[in-house]
């Protein structure tokens, strides 16, 4: 698997970090309810097929990007910058 | 029918003609007391303890494909007991009880043979902590020795005793650990369960599950709607899927690790090894194959294969530990499925749901799980009170902050 870097371009899977669902992306506020943060820490919706995922350019830009991609095929669609996100 | 060697004599006399199937192809009745969604090693043995343990026989197992069409048949058949924590413990302690009585129980061979696991250290901090886990295993009356870089030699003589890198200080070995043949522990089981009148229903997909007031009654199917008061959901790699259809949102997320098999050869690994370094393991199998495996791919996926980094990382690992066997050919590699939960344990548990209970979460140590899994899971649900060896494996220990982290990694999917 290949991942394109916005930033550094088409690298070797093995660049990468994988850290987890993009749900890390939507932590809780302050004060949040304990059930919010379970959500946010283990619940996964986990489908087979299109998921957005959060990986680190470890040995590239050290940049965290969004993957877009399916999880039967291992077709990759789309990889965005996390710091260019519009909240 | 039942088998024996004397069978086996007759039958070959009479050109085997007395044969006849190990288990019936019902259709599905419209209603059973239980359903277990999932006809895979840990379904069949739950169908196999409710109807043994229980007296629970009005049952029907669910299987979209084949039995034993999932992880059991795709699994590297290790069999031990050396866990750490109290809560997997004791579970895994009475897993391999059940194992050591499996073929007579089953009255079928699953070729259950413990021909030692020795899980090697390569540092002083990893011996400290191998003794202690040692010492945990004999607290559980299970079997541990833990032996010096001789006695590793005097066992393991093919390794690479002279490489610096990953120098060998000793080994942990368990004597009753060892491995199986893992097909035919999801026929002895389906066999075993038919036998006592459990309907094992085959190419038969649940695409809904029936709620009503918070209460299951029953589940939809590509061969109809089935009723029943309890269903157990016993899925391994599709369990975040099947839970959707209850409305559940599961500590899971699924990823692929690969194994590996080689040509057949003489026998020349006579134990299973663990290598203390990169994640490596291997026996052979009794038909001379080399089973091995290693890490998961470490990314989300359902693609029940693997990708090419990981292979590369297990023959290194191979290269490193046992040069001998890098003549061998490997004949193929495959990827199963894994549902990881957080902190790499399990979950035999009720769910919000009246009649609903979930057996998941195995990671990738299910295959040793399949007795005691099915035992309890089966206790579960006959009684709806968590049998004593699983009662910390709760669904809602992530929220409550119970956690069983094994391998003290956090709380990450990917990390165990």
């Amino acid at each position: 698997m290949r991942l394109k870097c916005p930033l550094c371009g088409d690298r070797d899977r093995r660049e990468f970090y994988y850290y987890g669902a993009e749900d890390y992306l939507r932590r809780p506020g302050e004060g949040a309810a304990l059930t919010a943060w379970d959500d946010y820490l283990h619940n996964r919706d986990n489908p087979a097929g299109v998921v957005k995922d959060l990986w680190y350019h470890e040995a590239g830009c050290a940049q965290w990007l969004v993957v877009t991609r399916n999880t039967v095929t291992h077709a990759v669609s789309g990889v965005d910058l996390v710091a260019e996100r519009k909240p | 029918m039942r088998y024996s060697g004397l069978k086996v004599i007759t039958e070959g006399l009479r050109g085997n003609t007395g044969w006849t199937p190990a288990w019936r192809d019902p259709a599905p009745k419209p209603a059973y007391d239980a359903i277990i969604i999932g006809g895979g090693g840990h379904g069949l043995s739950t169908a196999f303890y409710l109807a043994k343990n229980h007296g629970l026989t009005n049952i029907a197992v669910l299987e979209k494909s084949h039995i034993g069409s999932g992880n059991i048949g795709r699994n590297t058949t290790i069999v031990r007991a050396n866990y750490f924590l109290p809560g997997n413990s004791e579970f895994y302690s009475h897993s391999l009880k059940l194992w050591e009585g499996m073929e007579a129980e089953l009255n079928y061979n699953v070729m259950h043979s413990q021909r030692g696991q020795i899980v090697l250290c390569h540092s002083d901090g990893q011996r400290d902590a191998l003794a202690r886990r040692g010492n945990a295993m004999i607290n559980q009356g299970d079997d541990a020795i833990l032996l010096d870089r001789e006695g590793v030699r005097e066992l393991l003589p093919y390794l690479d005793f002279e490489q610096t890198r990953f120098p060998i200080y000793g080994g942990l070995l368990h004597p009753r650990g060892g491995s199986a043949r893992h097909d035919a522990v999801a026929w002895g089981y389906a066999r075993g369960a038919d036998q006592r009148g459990v309907d094992l229903i085959q190419n038969c997909e649940v695409t809904g599950i029936d709620i009503e007031n918070g209460v299951v009654t029953g589940v939809q199917t590509t061969r109809g709607a089935i009723r029943a008061k309890k269903v157990g959901i016993i899925v391994a790699g599709r369990s975040s899927q099947v839970a959707a259809m209850a409305g559940m949102r599961l500590p899971i997320e699924s990823h692929v690790l690969q194994a590996f098999v080689t040509e057949g050869l003489k026998p020349v690994i006579h134990h299973v090894v663990s290598f203390g370094m990169g994640h490596f393991y291997i026996s052979q199998s009794d038909k001379g194959g080399l089973v091995f495996g290693g890490d998961l791919d470490f990314y989300a996926s359902y693609a029940s294969r693997g990708n090419l980094p990981m292979v590369e990382h297990v023959m290194e690992a191979g290269m490193t530990l046992m040069p001998m066997i890098g003549r061998a050919k490997v004949l193929r590699s495959w990827g199963g499925i894994m549902d990881m939960t957080p902190d790499g344990s399990p979950i035999i548990d009720k769910t919000h749901i009246d009649g609903l209970f979930i057996d998941c979460g195995w990671n990738y140590g299910g295959f040793k799980a399949v007795p005691a899994s099915g035992w309890c899971m089966a206790h579960l649900m006959a009684t709806g009170e968590s049998h004593e060896v699983a009662r910390k494996f709760r669904l809602d220990r992530f929220a409550t902050g119970h956690l069983l982290d094994e391998e003290g990694t956090g709380s990450q999917h990917n990390l165990h």
